[in-house]
């Protein structure tokens, strides 16, 4: 499962709209991953500052 | 609750259809999941003037940060060209102000908003939609005829109706931008800055506003060597004459859908603006297209619902009124983007040196047949128009 680094996480929802597995949700300041991320990694590459980590 | 129509998001193009739904009477009630409307922007805020007037779409004074003339456009090595004139002109809007007077309009029409009401899940029960939302207070359902998804890049009601809207990381743009005061440029115009070390596959920009100014760029993940991030703080560092004095009031980052990918109905569900990835595929503006789609599925909408018939097939209508309108022009600009995404840093300098403002904005609205005559008629641009048929 992606680690977020929420020092770092803009609570954008970019990596919310790319990932295929519908792990992600963003609520306010919280983003969430749920048990059906697959590490495929896509969020990681798209994230604009880094937040995200498989 | 029961409704006859449920929209979720108050963007643009939630509180347009909003507003179109209940100025036809129509039982609309509106949910957002922050706790305010219109913050935080992922955007750099600018509209066309000519588009928003051609859609009749009045924006509030009080949301219009600067008014501007036209656009700046720089190659990699610095050559200038303007773009200023009829139909060239725009708005650095407020959104944070817009959306409000928008939300405010589809009020005073009749529609309900709750906000800090997130929809959890959506599931298919008798021919209707229940949308289980959780909010201050506490867990409910609510059950309507129509759901409009206008849930933005992270559209939840399409993939529970399922839509395909995923995006594709070959066609989202990961989008950095710091809202800067003290910002040294001509803020009658917006800047952009184009280059394979400024933004790989995307572009740089300034946007002015009242007394800042949105500094940001997008970037294609395929192109790209390091973050979103860290290209707009190399920009900034190379740029000392523009930002020598400059501060950050503001950081936003995003996701920017630049192809359209999905189906825009499912039983009972329209999906409308980023939910749909309706953003032009070229500049990555979806304001404007938001909203119109919004006004095509209210349309769509009041007829369907009048027919109670609201079967995917009945609400497609609403994606062929889009298509009439869009696709041709769509399918024009992706070429141009791919075009766009195979040239290096001399060939930008190459159209920095052959293109007028004029040229470029003839390019923008997908007049490209001009373009190609351009190009073969000067032997040294033979590389580029092999590279514009390939």
């Amino acid at each position: 499962m992606i680690k977020i680094n929420r020092d770092r996480c803009m609570y954008c929802g970019g990596c919310v709209g790319v990932c295929p597995t519908n792990a992600l949700t963003l609520n306010e300041t919280m983003l969430t991953v749920s048990e059906a991320c697959n590490d495929c990694g896509i969020c990681v590459k798209f994230c604009p500052v880094g937040a995200l980590e498989v | 609750m029961e409704v006859e129509c449920l929209v979720i998001g108050a963007g643009p193009a939630g509180s347009m259809a909003a507003r179109e739904l209940a100025s036809r009477g129509i039982e609309t009630v509106v949910i957002e999941k922050r706790q305010e409307i219109g913050a935080p922007k992922r955007c750099a805020e600018g509209v066309s003037k000519h588009s928003l007037e051609k859609l009749g779409i009045k924006v509030h004074e009080l949301g219009i940060a600067r008014i501007i003339k036209g656009a700046a456009l720089y190659s990699p090595s610095g050559k200038k060209v303007v773009m200023e004139g009829q139909g060239m002109e725009g708005y650095v809007l407020e959104r944070k102000v817009f959306e409000k007077y928008l939300a405010s309009e589809a009020i005073k029409e009749g529609a309900r908003y709750m906000i800090k009401t997130q929809a959890t899940d959506m599931v298919r029960e008798n021919g209707k939609w229940k949308i289980s939302i959780k909010n201050l207070d506490g867990e409910d359902e609510i059950k309507a005829k129509l759901v409009i998804g206008a849930d933005g890049v992270e559209s939840k009601v399409g993939r529970w109706a399922g839509l395909k809207t995923l995006n594709r990381l070959t066609d989202y743009h990961s989008g950095m931008q710091f809202e800067m005061a003290g910002v040294n440029a001509d803020m009658n115009y917006i800047h952009l800055f184009f280059g394979n070390d400024v933004a790989p596959l995307g572009y740089a920009w300034i946007f002015p506003k009242a007394f800042s100014a949105n500094v940001g760029l997008g970037v294609l993940e395929k192109g790209a060597k390091m973050r979103a991030y860290d290209y707009l703080k190399k920009f900034i560092e190379e740029h000392e004459e523009i930002f020598k004095n400059a501060s950050p009031v503001e950081i936003n980052s995003g996701g920017v859908p630049v192809a359209h990918f999905t189906e825009m109905a499912a039983d009972g569900v329209m999906l409308v603006g980023d939910a749909a990835q309706l953003v032009n595929p070229i500049h990555g503006g979806g304001i404007v297209r938001a909203m119109h789609s919004s006004i095509m599925a209210a349309e769509v909408a009041e007829e369907a619902l009048k027919e109670n018939n609201l079967s995917k097939d009945r609400l497609m209508k609403y994606e062929n009124m889009w298509n009439e309108e869009y696709e041709e022009k769509t399918n024009k600009l992706l070429k141009l983007r791919s075009f766009l995404e195979k040239l290096n840093d001399k060939d930008f300098e190459l159209l920095a040196d052959i293109l007028e403002g004029e040229d470029i904005f003839q390019l923008t609205q997908a007049k490209l047949s001009f373009f190609l005559k351009k190009l073969v008629k000067r032997p040294s641009l033979l590389r580029l128009a092999t590279k514009y048929l390939k």
